[in-house]
């Protein structure tokens, strides 16, 4: 299957654009340029935590990298009212969400499991597990038509919801119950397929004949192939679908075709498996350059402009470095804080353990 | 006799059951041209093809449940599950389908699966990769459940576990994947002792320590320092947590006297409560202190910079001896 048949896109990978007959833009000057700005942060952010990560500052870290318009064009398309599901690769649209930087590392540096308030930012956790957050996106989702929080016309009410996950997950029996009670409650859910090509080692062609968008069909939900690296176009169908799924119209399952120009992690080689060939098809086709040509072309961006973005990037990443080794080590004792609702008297014996332990350490 | 890893112990006892028997075949995520995420399949796919080493798609529990069709079809198939955290969207297949079959079908049907995991903390990584979920299986009867915590097992216990008639779980302790040790490979597959043999790993007088996989070289430091203070520990390294070899464990309970338990895996309804209450049972009398447990907390796997207060290290097994002594 060629990956660009029958694709949504408004801005090709040399930067020219045009209106496709569904998705006409409506985009401003000053919303694209903040779409490029934040694609330029966020390849900073990805390309300081993988440094940090190499530094051995985080344990791990799941580079996005090739992934900026797909993240970037869906999460700003969202409402302040949405709630996003996410992957432990979705660091675009923590972003958007107004995730600090920092926040993200903790997960990776191993003080935190949630580095953020999850109903502040309206934003789930990373979540490891693959796929297995679909389904908690349809149920939130289900919540949100229950309560009536759909369908009222109110745009400030009004929520939907976005699941999260990449090619491999669409194998995941999770992700496929998921669609089920989606398409059977016609939930407010858009499914965003970020099909990076690769599921670790594994092309898409492992996991499907067909292109993924297409088993849409099957489950009684409208598939929409859109190129992921097209911050335009990931906005638009997004958008459309986000609206759809608010006004009673029910689920999507969005495929962004992208590429994993990056590892699957800081602890995988991609040279075991990837073809370089591709990657230089892929290199070809960069979310930010196409954008960068596009803008200048159209004067809404210029040399000053993007040396201001370059030092906010460069203060970014400062921020970063030295957050993350601030981080603080948790305290021991906080592993035994929120395992139940209430005290509970086996953990509380435990942590007494842990303490005795402790205190004599310090006083060694 | 070759020093090996665990890694290459597990990778060179894959090659060798797949050599002695063609209808091995191996299955799981990133398991063929990447030779798995700890490389422990690397090179098998080049060797057998892949039609035997075969790189599945990304669902847990497509692999044990079309594993169970493989071995229904006469294959014995060994897959690999890639981290302890993901063996759960299989867990229906495992403890519900896998581990019945036999007995529901009166003995007319036999599953040879062999589940590996790797397994246990202390790696600094994230979520979900440093977990210890052998209780449920240990818990399922139908199930075999083993572990290795040498290069000499892991290269022998994995042919056995291939060999067995019944599905076996393979644990295997990530931590010490790449600490190598003496494998002696001239021997013959039916001339090694039993896949389910406890065995004594030091002798002992004083007190018994009973671990297995990543616990054991923690045991063994443990007694090497309680040596130097005079005091003798017995280290047991389990080997098989279902079923229990349990006439090396009274034996030794016998002689000593006091047992300590150790593993990762939480504390209640871990593999030591079982343990525990069996040596009560039996060596009630002969028992001078009560059984004690050197476990991780009753807690989910705490972020990874405070793994080490959650993971048994040798200071909290010295104090459980401690207090065995005092008794």
């Amino acid at each position: 299957m060629d990956q660009l048949d029958s694709v949504v896109q408004l801005l090709d990978s040399n930067g020219s654009f045009a209106n496709h007959s569904q998705y006409i833009s409506t985009l401003s000057d000053s919303e694209l340029f903040d779409f490029y700005r934040d694609m330029v942060l966020v390849r900073a952010l990805d390309e300081q935590a993988t440094a940090l990560q190499r530094q051995g500052e985080l344990g791990l870290w799941a580079p996005l990298l090739g992934q900026e318009a797909a993240q970037i064009g869906s999460a700003r398309a969202m409402r302040k009212q949405d709630f996003a599901f996410s992957t432990y690769r979705e660091h675009g649209v923590a972003w958007c969400r107004g995730v600090d930087p920092v926040d993200m590392l903790s997960f990776w540096r191993g003080t935190k499991h949630q580095g953020w308030d999850a109903n502040q930012y309206r934003f789930y956790g990373y979540q490891i597990i693959i796929g297995a957050h679909a389904l908690h996106a349809t149920g939130y989702a289900m919540g949100a038509y229950l309560s009536r929080n759909t369908e009222t016309g109110d745009a400030g009410k009004d929520q939907a919801v976005m699941a999260y996950f990449g090619d491999g997950a669409m194998s995941e029996g999770d992700v496929n119950e998921a669609f089920v009670f989606a398409a059977s409650y016609q939930a407010p859910v858009v499914f965003y397929c970020q099909n990076n090509q690769w599921a670790i080692s594994e092309p898409t062609r492992r996991q499907s004949r067909v292109p993924l968008a297409y088993r849409a069909a099957g489950f009684g939900i409208p598939g929409i192939r859109v190129d992921g690296n097209d911050v335009i176009a990931c906005y638009e169908v997004t958008k459309q679908a986000l609206d759809r799924a608010r006004s009673g119209g029910g689920p999507t399952l969005i495929e962004a075709i992208t590429y994993r120009m990056g590892a699957h992690t800081t602890s995988d080689d991609p040279t075991k498996y990837q073809v370089f060939s591709d990657v230089e098809l892929w290199r070809d086709r960069d979310p930010i350059e196409r954008l960068k040509v596009y803008l200048r072309a159209k004067g809404v961006l210029n040399n000053e402009l993007e040396s201001e973005i370059s030092d906010e990037a460069a203060a970014l990443t400062e921020r970063m470095r030295k957050g993350c080794r601030e981080l603080p080590d948790p305290n021991p004792l906080s592993m035994f804080n929120h395992v139940y609702s209430e005290s509970d008297l086996n953990i509380d014996e435990q942590r007494r353990e842990v303490e005795t332990i402790l205190s004599r350490s310090q006083n060694n | 006799m070759p020093q090996l890893s665990i890694v290459h112990a597990l990778n060179q006892g894959m090659h060798r059951a797949m050599e002695a028997d063609s209808k091995v075949l191996l299955m799981g995520e990133d398991i063929g041209k990447l030779g798995g995420v700890f490389r422990v399949t690397e090179g098998l796919q080049q060797s057998f093809g892949d039609e035997r080493v075969i790189d599945s798609p990304l669902a847990e529990s497509g692999i044990v449940g079309t594993a169970i069709g493989l071995a229904l079809y006469g294959f014995r198939p060994v897959v690999e599950i890639q981290f302890d955290g993901f063996v759960f969207p299989a867990f229906d297949q495992i403890v519900v389908q896998l581990a019945r079959m036999r007995f529901r079908s009166a003995g007319a049907l036999s599953l040879p699966i062999t589940i590996r995991i790797p397994y246990g903390g202390g790696i600094g990584s994230v979520e979900h990769h440093s977990e210890s979920p052998e209780s449920y299986f240990a818990a399922t009867p139908g199930l075999r459940v083993v572990t290795c915590s040498d290069s000499h097992d892991a290269y022998w216990m994995i042919q056995q576990s291939i060999a067995s008639d019944d599905p076996v779980i393979f644990l295997e302790p990530k931590r010490r994947y790449w600490q190598k040790s003496e494998v002696n490979t001239n021997a013959k597959l039916n001339e090694i002792s039993s896949l389910h043999e406890a065995r004594v790993l030091s002798e002992g007088t004083d007190c018994t320590i009973i671990g297995y996989g990543p616990t054991i070289a923690t045991c063994l430091q443990a007694a090497r320092l309680a040596a130097e203070d005079g005091v003798s520990l017995e280290v047991i390294d389990l080997r098989s947590l279902s079923p229990l070899d349990m006439p090396v464990l009274i034996k030794s309970a016998n002689k000593t006297g006091r047992v300590v338990i150790v593993h990762e895996a939480s504390r209640s309804g871990g593999v030591g409560a079982e343990i525990a209450t069996r040596l009560s049972q039996e060596c009630f009398y002969k028992l001078e202190a009560p059984v004690m447990r050197v476990t991780g907390y009753d807690v989910p796997y705490p972020p990874s910079r405070i793994e080490d207060d959650y993971l048994p290290d040798a200071e909290r097994i010295l104090d459980a001896v401690e207090k065995c002594m005092g008794y």
